[in-house]
């Protein structure tokens, strides 16, 4: 199998997320999951594991399933757990012999199953070193259950929880950093990625965390139309204008070195990503220019710390 | 102030009674169909000087709840099915430790996430027996939106009087019902606060034996300095695990319940003080809407049928089900569940020999009074 991306030839192989599931119209998970999962080699098989989510209640509809491979939903809390038990279950009869093949096992959660709940779970998977790859499809709250805040959340952001009026202005607190918590687990490879452009960064970063021995961690920005509030035919735009604000960077972290695999031709202004938003609109009221005066001065910050880190 | 009815929903007359009540710090986390307390919360309780917090899950909700209201504050969470299952560690510790607290559960279906996130009324022994250890547990169960408010109300008076943890065991059918509703004013719901030590600080001991088996609460911050714990413990607050101590200990905590009973279990009867009965339908929760209903039908057809509501669930209504359940020539107990956990109370109560019918259903859709007169009309 070449490692060199072709877009053509990926698209080809028979999707192992199928179509016909009822993600929302404009919603990043679809992509972010068909994506990683036609990072696996035709012949291969893989478990795929999944939190109570968007993506749960919307793949895996009665009568139906929108996956080609094995799928256990366990709960809210505890992917990784489950994952972490079949994986291990597998291996210790293949090392026995009694068992053939190459299986891969992948969990999916979005950032409330991932940041919150999921965190001691994910955390405990990753330091006992499955061979599995965990990924978090972020879309910064509790979309599922209506749109509530969750560690994810960006400041200033408008949830259900975090509404906008006397007594508040948005979310109060700066996303939690998960990819930098990973990072410390000192895993063969953990990396931020998003569905742009021809999805090379998406596919690269997939294919190099489900055949690299060991726990793999990938963190996946995926917009979400009803809790941003955007059009939902702009989702390309949308998650592009959070890559090229420098909002969500685009680096990999392997056995501990860090690299940046995108860099903006321009860095855009933080307001491009903000201002399609609804979620965000209160930022842009008369008297509310310090808000958007943090949010760019928490990227910048941010963003050139990550320079230094990946040496750019 | 607006004394006109407003269409207002179980889980949003939660919120207002919980803020009635004197409540002000709520540490949540969302899960459907108990959301919009949160939502609620998020909204309302600022405006009043209180505070909301959103948790990592539902561990850490009732872990922050239990630490606000040892600070004097009145505090809350609400959930729903599997976020029910995992604070149940915690609510144990609030039994041991005396902890005034209330939990919101709105029953939704199971096992696990099961029919998410349909009504359901099957976590009553969860409720009862959901922790480990043997302990006593208080738990109202509302039919309306009224009842969600006066019940929320009841629930805090009782955990601040009786230094407990009360569940109010509310379900989607309830908490997502849309009815008019007049939020009573101010003092017009009587407004319980837990009682405060008075004595000299240096000798406050937090579970310090006395007459109606509640001792003084007083506040962490406050020049009151003291231990709380999660293992067994002495009066002073301090671990204690002499078989003497734990004796007791944990007959307290039971017997400190059964002795006020009569101030905590509460019933509602309807039609049913004739001196003889051909049907008693024994109803809790949204159910008790549905007995009413197949109750009327049957008074239509000269069939002698009335209700006796459970607003109180846990500890549960003996006396009352004894009362109206032994004029009864049938009793019929409709319950969202399939192993009727509501039918064997009533069925330990009023002993073998009584004719109980079931009226079981679990399969997400709501019990209808033609299942309730399908199964009464077999039984005559």
């Amino acid at each position: 199998m070449s490692t060199v991306y072709n877009l053509k030839r990926e698209v080809e192989k028979p999707a192992r997320l199928t179509g016909g599931h009822r993600l929302c119209a404009g919603c990043g998970a679809g992509i972010v999951v068909s994506g990683v999962l036609r990072a696996l080699d035709k012949e291969d098989r893989a478990v795929v594991v999944n939190a109570t989510s968007c993506l749960e209640v919307s793949t895996f509809i009665y009568p139906y399933t929108a996956y080609m491979d094995s799928y256990i939903h366990s709960a809210f809390e505890n992917s990784a757990a489950t994952c972490s038990g079949v994986e291990a279950a597998y291996n210790a009869l293949k090392r026995r012999g009694k068992v053939e093949g190459t299986v891969k096992f992948i969990t999916f959660a979005g950032d409330g199953g991932t940041y919150d709940i999921g965190l001691q779970s994910l955390s405990g998977a990753m330091e006992r070193g499955h061979d599995m790859v965990y990924v978090c499809y972020d879309n910064e709250a509790y979309m599922n259950t209506g749109i509530q805040r969750s560690s994810s959340t960006s400041r200033f952001a408008r949830t259900t929880t975090t509404p906008i009026g006397s007594a508040g202005q948005g979310k109060k607190q700066n996303k939690k950093d998960l990819t930098e918590i990973l990072v410390a687990h000192h895993i063969p490879y953990v990396a931020q990625t998003a569905p742009i452009g021809n999805f090379k960064d998406l596919h690269t970063k997939s294919y190099k965390a489900i055949y690299t021995e060991g726990p793999c961690f990938l963190n996946i920005l995926s917009p979400c139309p009803r809790g941003w509030d955007y059009p939902m035919a702009q989702l390309a735009e949308i998650t592009k204008l959070a890559v090229d604000t420098c909002v969500w960077p685009l680096f990999e972290v392997e056995e501990g070195v860090w690299r940046m695999t995108y860099t903006p031709k321009k860095k855009l202004p933080v307001e491009d990503f903000l201002r399609p938003q609804g979620r965000f609109r209160h930022m842009f009221k008369p008297g509310n220019e310090w808000m958007i005066a943090e949010a760019q001065a928490y990227v910048d910050q941010k963003w050139e710390s990550l320079l230094e880190r990946t040496g750019v | 102030m607006d004394r006109t009815p407003r269409l207002v929903q179980g889980n949003q007359a939660i919120a207002a009674a919980a803020i009635y009540a004197g409540a002000r710090f709520f540490a949540g986390y969302p899960i459907t169909p108990s959301s919009e307390i949160a939502e609620e919360c998020s909204k309302k309780l600022p405006k009043v000087g209180g505070m909301y917090m959103q948790m990592e899950d539902e561990i850490a909700s009732v872990g922050a709840m239990v630490g606000a209201a040892l600070t004097g504050s009145k505090a809350f969470t609400a959930t729903s099915g599997p976020g029910f299952s995992l604070m149940q560690e915690n609510i144990g510790m609030a039994t041991i430790g005396e902890v005034p607290c209330v939990i919101i559960n709105v029953q939704r279906s199971g096992p696990s996430t099961g029919l998410a996130t349909k009504p359901s009324q099957s976590d009553l022994m969860q409720i009862k027996w959901g922790r480990h250890g043997d302990q006593a547990i208080i738990a109202l169960a509302p039919a309306s939106v009224a009842e969600c408010f006066a019940l929320t109300v009841k629930a805090f008076n009782l955990a601040e009087k009786f230094r407990t943890p009360v569940i109010l065991a509310a379900d989607e059918i309830v908490a997502h019902m849309r009815e008019n509703f007049i939020e009573p004013l101010p003092g017009e719901l009587e407004v319980i606060d837990r009682k405060k030590p008075s004595g000299p600080p240096a000798q406050y001991r937090p579970f310090e034996p006395s007459e109606d088996m509640v001792s003084p609460l007083a506040a962490y911050g406050s020049e009151y300095v003291f231990h709380i714990t999660s293992s067994m413990c002495g009066p002073e607050g301090y671990s204690n695990n002499d078989p003497a101590n734990a004796t007791w200990k944990i007959k307290q905590l039971h017997e400190k319940i059964a002795m006020h009973r009569d101030e905590i279990v509460e019933t509602k009867t309807f039609d049913a003080d004739e001196a003889q009965l051909d049907i008693l339908l024994i109803a809790f929760g949204g159910t008790t809407r549905v007995a009413r209903a197949a109750a009327l039908k049957l008074r239509q057809e000269g069939v002698k049928a009335g209700v006796l509501q459970l607003v109180t669930v846990w500890p549960f209504a003996d006396l009352e089900v004894l009362k109206y359940g032994s004029k009864a020539k049938t009793v019929v107990i409709p319950e969202m569940n399939y192993s009727g956990q509501i039918a064997d109370e009533v069925k330990r109560v009023l002993g073998p020999a009584a004719d109980i019918r079931r009226v079981n259903k679990y399969n997400g859709e709501v019990i209808t009074p033609q299942d309730i007169l399908q199964v009464v009309k077999q039984s005559n």
